[in-house]
């Protein structure tokens, strides 16, 4: 592993004192094509074929191939983790899967997220990031939200 | 074939361990686009604590889903897959996961609700580290809850 990978797990953290709600922790675009799902449905093991059969998505009434929900899940947080230098502090993770990404062939489907600070509990010692997961100007993901320890 | 709204409540015994490994979290990390030296390098994951890589934090649906299988794949349970949407996912992490963990999993069918042509799958899966504590417990992993949505015949 590089040197510069290594200064990242040093980089110093957030501090939760010094956020307000409504700051906005990244944005980050994330181009997805047809190797990407293949790629995520052998690592996850979720073989599924509305994810790399365009003849079976479409007997299910699909458009075609479409993103393993779990995948866009995966993808959005990984901006919350670098943020918060420690993917470990993401002590709670969820979200709503509210429209399908389709995925062309050949091409890519670009999905924008950003991150916010939606809430913040001193006592606690967290904040929720709120994350935005678009495709094509419309959301994808809903309600998604992550609690990070500080 | 219709859901079988009688599975609402079951409780499945505890899952085979699942062995957590450095390879294994590195190729999820890799195909989540999770960068984070935690889960690729050993010396930066100890740097920030960890005794071994880190899991991302929606890897344990690898780990969850296994236990899913006991109802989704069981065909007395009703659940067409063909039928299936994914609605929502939620993981409360009670300690991060990291390489060489041996984790089993509780699997809870805690609701079935149909509406509309609609049926609401919902469990959770309760994750554990198989070694007990020093009082015999297994120490709590995580909790993944899960809801697919499966429309009916003719929906």
């Amino acid at each position: 592993m590089s040197a510069e990978h290594a200064t990242g797990a040093t980089a110093a953290r957030p501090v939760l004192a010094e956020l307000s709600v409504g700051d906005v922790v990244g944005t980050r675009t994330v181009e997805v094509d047809r190797a990407r799902l293949v790629r995520y449905a052998g690592a996850s093991g979720d073989f599924n074929p509305i994810h790399w059969n365009d003849t079976f998505a479409e007997q299910v009434g699909l458009p075609g191939v479409i993103a393993h929900g779990m995948f866009t899940m995966g993808a959005a947080v990984a901006l919350v983790e670098d943020w918060a230098g420690d993917p470990g502090a993401v002590v709670d993770y969820q979200t709503r899967f509210t429209r399908p990404v389709a995925v062309p062939n050949p091409g890519v489907a670009t999905v924008e997220i950003t991150g916010t600070i939606g809430a913040i509990d001193a006592d606690a010692g967290t904040v929720r990031v709120d994350l935005t997961v678009t495709f094509e100007g419309a959301r994808v993901l809903g309600k998604t939200q992550a609690v990070v320890r500080l | 074939m219709a859901i079988n709204a009688d599975f609402a409540g079951r409780e499945y015994p505890a899952t085979a361990p699942y062995s957590v490994g450095r390879e294994k979290l590195r190729e999820f990390a890799a195909a989540v686009g999770s960068t984070h030296p935690a889960h690729h390098d050993l010396v930066a994951a100890r740097g920030v604590g960890y005794p071994d890589l880190v899991a991302p934090p929606t890897f344990a649906v690898v780990v969850a889903q296994r236990a899913e299988a006991q109802l989704v794949e069981d065909p007395e349970a009703g659940i067409d897959f063909s039928r299936v949407v994914h609605a929502d996912e939620r993981f409360t992490h009670h300690r991060p996961i990291v390489a060489g963990d041996e984790l089993v999993t509780v699997l809870h069918v805690d609701s079935i609700v149909e509406r509309a042509g609609l049926a609401m799958v919902t469990t959770r899966c309760e994750i554990f580290a198989e070694a007990a504590d020093d009082a015999g417990e297994r120490t709590p992993v995580a909790t993944v809850t899960s809801t697919l949505a499966v429309r009916g015949e003719g929906a």
